[in-house]
């Protein structure tokens, strides 16, 4: 089956005055049709980044330098700005983080969404009218009739990111991509919009990037997960794969920060030491060896490519069967803390 | 909304009064008014006389009072030097002023915006590059010496256009003067309204370019293009709209110093407006016309500031609406 | 963008030492890549030092009446027929050069809009910090008066207090105080900006915590206010000064040339262009185009090192 969004050896570079920055750097994954895909990372690692090169719109002076992106088997990273316009709202829908600035303030939220519907359908004014408010029913927006009227600054914040989804969804696009799209609300609206992202994505069949730094979330929603580290994929998987046996030392380092209700409360919290890389300075070899505590020589050098571990994939050396084998000790511990080290053990230093 | 207009109205009396407080100030105490009045000859007893005629001996505030109340009625005194009623000579010169001044205000809006919209759209043209150049040529070249290049090129070496005066005026219903139906009068306003028009034109191109770049690179621009709207419907129906409540505010306040800017254009071509006259006034020291002049300019200018916030309040919704901060 | 800003980022450990700190600072950068802004920079160089150097460099001194001679007058310039070769720019109707009445007109104007620019500073600066930083009543009053005169553009304003002075003073000693008067009618009409600019910014900084910090460890408000809070808003301050000075310097052209600035016997660059208007239509064009196209090139090159300056000093716009 094809999927619905393939990304292949991805690229985006930001030109500056200190050179050519890496933004993304060979990133490939795939969204299956109606699946979920949560990507996660630091700040900085380039998830919106990866969204925004998807959808077309990097901003000034980034710009995707290699690679390919498929829509449902079609490249679509060479389109023309008109064709790709065509895609845009119709084919890919976007959510974005803050509900408050992504509403126009001086028009009504209606002649907002009737303008979306009636961009991408050829239908009559009073039909996409209809079709608006059917979707702000959807949405969950009480009085949707008489709201239709509203302006944004009516709205709370919660209210406003649900118009914000259905006019992401006006048009029944195949893949949306939900960039933070609960960061910056209240916790207790946050839970509601990811069910209501959720249940609308499934109820219409439509393929779901959903780009946090929020692994809980992740871990509720999605179906699997794309770790992306200093603008390079670390792991992608299932998403109960990754949570319950996380293969790169990094997203394992990620999982062990996340507090627990259920931990023991004295408990120690793990953290990562260090912080990761800025753009223009990532470390030779693995971006993340000058914090992983597996590192052995090689990390230093080579680049570590995808390697298969079980149902997930890891750019990690320990999961490379050929080339220099780490030292036995790190073998050892990197087993012990659960990771399933597929490179031949080596010598005893 | 209202309750925003009456608001908005005490402020614009607060301001008025003040004015005319420092008015006040001017008139009684620069110079003293008797002496401008009477010869040198005069005796001290006459003299005393006029005074206690004037009122001038009453207690201050009571003579504060008397001047805002003639003041609302239009009595100005009479001018030391022309030795007519400040009113009669204001309401002579008013239409050709204001004639001038919208002029170059229409001229300024319709050639500036657009010029801001395309050098907000493509900062990176050279079309816009050479827009911004002649911006900074507009904003450093001082009105006064665009007048003199232009009566230099154009009246000088190419003798097209009348260099001074209104050319023939028609009067209509014997209150306004107008050179506009005129064939004399619309040449000679030529020159001096560009004059008067190019700084306000850059400015609101400059304006209209940096709000421009402003909000196209809000979210919500960026949401619209991720709904795939088209460049036209971004641009000018969600852009510019945007950038509206700021430019009616600066070209609304604009309007106002574009008349007493026409002080320097008048003086430049001899237009016979009241800057003109307020200018003659100022080297003369001819108080009453001095201080009727600045009354009038801050009475204009409030009442332009007035329509103004009223017009925002017609296009943004946040503060029609229940009257919530913007 | 807000990832894009903080992936882009320079690390924080900057080397010291000021020598590299300037060059390897975003505003010698964008000065560096910008080569409009050099030649503003230039040109705004060499005229500032013309202007102070011209006793020395000046071939006539035109002020000294016993040095010009009537019988020079209304020469065109040297490439034209009928030029004299003493006479660079020709003269003007009472045989002055012109091209040294430039140069000395210049010293005035230059002076008057330095003079007036730092005067308006001072002014706006201290009641910008009092208004933000004493707040209440005091603020609403400050800030009400600037309200006023913003209504006010800086010409109308300028013109009032010089009729005023010319009221109180009388027509001899005002000719001997015109400058003072135009200096402090210029610096009044533009304090507003920075006032204004200064009270935003000690809003903003007075309720960070790191003022708070400062209360708490004791210090006084007038040592917080100039050893944190200011250095704040040198920046904006700056721009707004540069901007200013071809203002001041445009304004006292204008009143020169309305008959109400400096009076003819010394001079400025606007009086010089208001002598030679009288002269435009009989073709004696130098007199008055020549201190114009000065004027103009000296507005427009402190105008460019302003527009710089603003657009370097704030990244959002860049």
């Amino acid at each position: 089956m094809t999927a619905a969004l393939s990304v292949r050896n991805l690229r985006v570079e930001i030109p500056t005055r200190r050179g050519v920055l890496t933004a993304i750097d060979d990133l490939s994954f795939d969204i299956a049709p109606g699946e979920v895909l949560g990507v996660v990372g630091e700040s900085g690692a380039g998830k919106s980044i990866t969204g925004s090169a998807i959808i077309g719109l990097l901003d000034p002076p980034g710009r995707v330098a290699g690679g390919e992106i498929l829509l449902s088997g079609e490249r679509i990273d060479n389109l023309s700005p008109s064709a790709m316009r065509q895609i845009r709202g119709k084919r890919i829908g976007m959510i974005f983080q803050d509900p408050l600035t992504s509403l126009n303030p001086l028009y009504r939220i209606g002649d907002q969404l009737t303008e979306t519907i009636l961009t991408h359908e050829a239908i009559s004014a009073k039909a996409a009218a209809e079709k608006a408010e059917r979707l702000l029913v959807e949405v969950g927006i009480p009085a949707a009739g008489t709201r239709m009227s509203s302006y944004p600054h009516q709205f709370s914040g919660g209210m406003r990111q649900r118009v914000v989804i259905a006019l992401a969804l006006a048009a029944d696009p195949e893949l949306v991509i939900a960039d933070e799209p609960t960061t910056a609300l209240d916790v207790s609206v946050q839970a509601q919009i990811i069910a209501l992202i959720k249940r609308l994505c499934k109820d219409r069949g439509t393929s779901v990037m959903l780009i946090t730094h929020d692994m809980g979330v992740i871990a509720e929603t999605a179906d699997r997960v794309c770790v992306l580290y200093a603008g390079r994929l670390a792991e992608i998987g299932a998403v109960r794969d990754v949570v319950k046996r996380a293969q790169h030392p990094y997203t394992h380092g990620l999982m062990a920060a996340i507090p627990s209700l259920i931990d023991d409360p004295n408990e120690k919290l793990e953290q990562i030491p260090g912080s990761m890389p800025r753009l223009g300075a990532i470390p030779a070899g693995c971006a993340f060896n000058p914090r992983c505590t597996y590192r052995f020589g090689r990390c230093m050098r080579e680049r570590p490519g995808i390697y298969p571990v079980g149902a997930s994939d890891a750019s990690c050396f320990l999961h490379d069967a050929s080339g220099e084998a780490p030292p036995a000790a790190v073998v050892r511990n990197a087993i012990d803390a659960g990771i399933d080290v597929r490179a031949s053990e080596g010598a005893e230093p | 909304m209202l309750a925003f207009a009456i608001r908005r109205l005490i402020q614009a009396i607060g301001v008025m009064l003040v004015v005319a407080m420092i008015s006040f100030v001017m008139f009684r105490f620069v110079g003293d008014p008797v002496s401008q009045l009477v010869g040198n000859d005069t005796p001290p007893a006459e003299r005393a006389q006029l005074r206690k005629e004037l009122g001038l001996d009453d207690p201050i505030y009571v003579q504060f009072a008397r001047f805002v109340d003639k003041a609302a009625h239009f009595d100005f005194g009479i001018s030391y030097q022309i030795k007519q009623p400040v009113s009669t000579l204001i309401a002579q010169r008013l239409p050709a002023t204001l004639e001038l001044s919208i002029v170059s205000a229409i001229l300024a809006l319709v050639v500036g915006m657009p010029m801001g919209v395309y050098t907000g759209l493509y900062p990176h043209s050279w079309l816009s590059r050479l827009f911004l150049a002649i911006s900074l040529a507009g904003i450093s070249l001082p009105t006064f010496l665009i007048g003199i290049l232009l009566i230099f090129i154009f009246s000088v070496n190419f003798g097209m256009l009348p260099s001074f005066g209104r050319g023939d005026v028609v009067s209509l219903g014997g209150y306004w003067t107008t050179g506009l139906l005129t064939r004399t009068g619309l040449q000679s306003i030529i020159l001096p309204s560009i004059t008067l028009g190019l700084f306000q034109m850059t400015l609101i191109m400059r304006l209209v370019r940096g709000e421009m770049l402003e909000v196209l690179r809000t979210d919500y621009i960026k949401f619209a293009r991720a709904r795939g709207l088209s460049r036209r419907a971004i641009n000018f129906g969600h852009a510019l709209k945007n950038t509206l409540v700021p430019v009616i505010t600066i070209t609304g306040l604009q309007l106002g110093s574009i008349i007493a800017f026409s002080i320097i254009t008048e003086t430049v071509f001899q237009w016979p407006g009241m800057g003109l006259l307020f200018l003659q006034a100022v080297q003369n020291v001819d108080i009453p016309i001095m201080a009727a002049y600045l009354l009038l300019i801050a009475f204009l200018f409030t009442l332009i500031n007035f329509i103004v916030d009223l017009l925002y309040v017609a296009v943004d919704p946040r503060i029609r609406i229940g009257g919530a901060k913007a | 963008m807000s990832e894009l800003t903080e992936m882009v980022e320079t690390p924080a450990d900057v080397p010291p030492g000021l020598a590299r700190r300037v060059i390897d600072s975003d505003l010698f950068y964008s000065f560096r890549r910008s080569p409009l802004t050099m030649v503003a920079a230039l040109v705004t160089v060499i005229l500032v030092l013309a202007a102070l150097l011209a006793p020395w460099i000046a071939p006539h001194d035109p002020f000294d009446p016993a040095k010009i001679s009537i019988m020079d007058s209304l020469y065109p310039p040297v490439w034209s027929d009928g030029g004299q070769s003493g006479f660079l720019l020709g003269t003007d109707n009472q045989g002055r050069d012109v091209f040294s009445t430039i140069l000395y007109g210049m010293r005035i104007s230059l002076a008057v809009g330095f003079a007036s620019v730092v005067l308006a500073l001072f002014i706006g600066v201290t009641l910008g910090l009092i208004a933000g930083y004493v707040g209440g009543a005091v603020d609403s009053i400050i800030m009400r008066v600037a309200d006023v005169q913003l209504t006010f553009p800086a010409i109308l304003t300028a013109l009032i207090i010089d009729g005023v002075a010319r009221g109180i003073a009388g027509p001899r000693a005002y000719e001997d105080i015109v400058f003072w008067v135009l200096v402090l009618s210029i610096g009044l009409s533009f304090w507003v900006q920075y006032a204004r600019t200064v009270r935003g910014s000690v809003l903003v900084e007075a309720n960070k915590e790191y003022v708070l910090a400062a209360r708490l460890i004791g210090l006084r408000p007038a040592t917080i206010m100039f050893r944190h809070v200011l250095p704040n808003v040198l920046g904006p301050v700056l721009v707004i000064a540069t901007i200013n000075l071809a203002l001041a310097i445009i304004t006292e052209a204008t009143l020169s040339f309305l008959g109400v600035g400096i009076p003819p016997t010394q001079p400025s660059l606007g009086t010089l262009i208001r002598i030679g208007d009288d002269f435009l239509f009989s073709g004696e064009w130098w007199i008055t185009i020549f201190p114009g196209a000065t004027l103009a090139l000296l507005a427009l090159a402190v105008n460019l090192l302003g527009d710089w300056l603003r657009d370097a000093l704030n990244p959002k716009l860049r």
